[in-house]
């Protein structure tokens, strides 16, 4: 059996689990202060997740081909975006962003607002209300959110298969394997697939869960 | 705290493997848009070749064959729907040959000038077969024995959406069976669950493409399907006129022409055009 779907895979999900991990805590703080537009960019900001991955995919195919702005740019230096690693790393990121994004907006948004401004009043500057306070009482939540963000990042196919192909030993993820495999008639290499990435998501559950836990026995800890 | 010392186990476990892995790609596999070329004595030329899903066990065995053939060509293969596969062509994906299972994409890729157009020729034909379970003990031998009492259950693709479903009814309206068969069919979403039913004898036949009977050894393939009596199914192939690589792409179509590799298109249930 070929294992480079697995390794791309993980590869893949990783990095984007990553990018997705910075990009979404920071957002997430970017909306929370926001008054104007909060509806607007939180719509902007939650599409992936609610659009079919194809859209996505074809979206970002547009986008990132020779006919756009990125596309030509790039063709200045000879390169493409299109069908590399790269790209498969773009669609995971934007189909997981939304999950991390809308997680730590969540706790952002019921972190206690006296203890914020508790803070202010004792000359706390923004950045480090951010640092010290917001992001350690929200630790829970974003881990659930980088493990939510990974699962899916994990699970991409649609948006993947679009704008990276499907390039066995070089853009070809676990999902994809499955779906070729599929194609090809080859049950017991589908199967075998599907075992491995079951397996994978199921610990990221089990890690999960253990984030949840912990969040509640802190909760009740801090009120008994 | 313990939960932060798990946390950052998995932290650092996490940054680690991605280190690993980010090392290990490096000296093995290259990807294309790094461009880095390893110092080999004979500078190797890579092709990508976008092929419909149906292509992927035939390629596979293709692409070891033409090692010897084109040693210092070497094969990358892309899988997709060929309706998909036109719109990465489209969009600028950095494809030599696209190998359709239609021709309607072929076409409309030839009417955007994306093709060199003298390379474009039907190479393949798929047949569309009658099948029935291995264990079956009925007596069947044309598609006319459809019409039979016997018969209960005839599984098709869903004729609205599934081509073979598609070609299945206009056999019918050719042999002018309609009217019989009506009662006894059952519809697939895609051609894979009709060949799956057969092969679990939930129904008493199906008709499927020669290519899905020939991926299993549970069914038997009763007849192919009168010629004449549906469109038929071809498979075009041509370079893209983007490709940076014409020469080796067409030496690479030129070989998918021969006895050579005609014999293991035929050994996965394709017909030669």
């Amino acid at each position: 059996m070929d294992y480079s779907p697995l390794l791309i895979s993980l590869k893949v999900s990783i990095t984007a689990t990553f990018i997705t991990f910075l990009i979404g805590i920071y957002v997430a703080y970017l909306v929370t202060k926001l008054n104007k537009f909060k509806g607007l960019i939180d719509g902007v900001l939650t599409l992936p997740l609610v659009l079919p991955p194809t859209v996505v995919g074809f979206f970002l195919l547009v986008s990132l081909g020779k006919n756009s702005i990125v596309g030509k740019y790039l063709a200045l230096y000879d390169k493409s975006v299109v069908f590399s690693l790269t790209a498969a790393v773009v669609a995971s990121t934007v189909v997981s962003l939304p999950l991390m994004y809308r997680t730590t907006r969540g706790a952002f948004e019921q972190l206690d607002r006296d203890i914020i401004h508790v803070a202010k009043t004792l000359g706390l500057s923004e950045h480090k209300i951010f640092l010290k306070i917001m992001l350690p009482n929200s630790f829970p939540s974003i881990m659930a959110g980088t493990v939510l963000a990974f699962a899916r990042a994990l699970g991409e196919f649609g948006a993947t298969i679009m704008v990276a192909g499907n390039i066995p030993g070089k853009t070809q993820t676990m999902s994809v394997a499955v779906y070729t495999a599929v194609q090809a008639g080859n049950r017991h290499l589908a199967y075998k697939w599907v075992l491995v990435m079951a397996v994978i998501s199921f610990v990221a559950m089990i890690i999960m869960n253990r984030f949840d836990k912990n969040q509640f026995a802190k909760v009740r800890k801090a009120v008994s | 705290m313990k939960f932060k010392r798990v946390s950052i186990i998995l932290l650092v476990t996490i940054l680690s493997v991605t280190i690993l892995f980010g090392c290990k790609t490096k000296d093995s596999d290259a990807p294309g848009d790094d461009a880095v070329v390893d110092t080999q004595p004979k500078e190797k030329v890579e092709l990508l070749v976008s092929a419909a899903a149906s292509l992927t066990d035939v390629m596979g065995e293709l692409k070891e064959e033409y090692k010897a053939v084109g040693p210092e060509t070497d094969l990358n293969f892309t899988f997709g729907s060929s309706g998909s596969l036109q719109a990465q062509i489209e969009e600028g994906a950095p494809v030599d040959i696209f190998m359709s299972a239609a021709q309607k994409q072929m076409t409309a890729l030839k009417e955007g000038s994306l093709m060199l157009d003298d390379t474009i020729k039907t190479l393949l034909v798929n047949k569309v077969v009658l099948i029935i379970p291995k264990d079956s003990d009925l007596k069947i031998s044309s598609f006319e024995d459809l019409g039979d009492k016997d018969i209960k259950k005839v599984a098709i693709g869903d004729p609205g959406n599934v081509p073979v479903g598609q070609y299945s009814e206009e056999i019918f309206a050719h042999l002018d069976l309609k009217d019989k068969i009506k009662s006894k069919l059952v519809l697939g979403n895609d051609v894979r669950s009709v060949l799956t039913w057969v092969e679990n004898g939930e129904v008493d036949c199906g008709i499927v493409y020669a290519t899905d009977a020939f991926t299993t050894d549970k069914v038997t393939i009763v007849t192919e399907a009168p010629d004449g009596s549906h469109k038929e199914v071809t498979y075009p192939v041509g370079v893209v006129k983007d490709s940076k690589h014409p020469d080796e792409s067409k030496a690479f179509l030129d070989f998918l022409s021969t006895e050579k590799a005609a014999s293991i298109f035929k050994k996965y249930g394709f017909s030669m055009k």
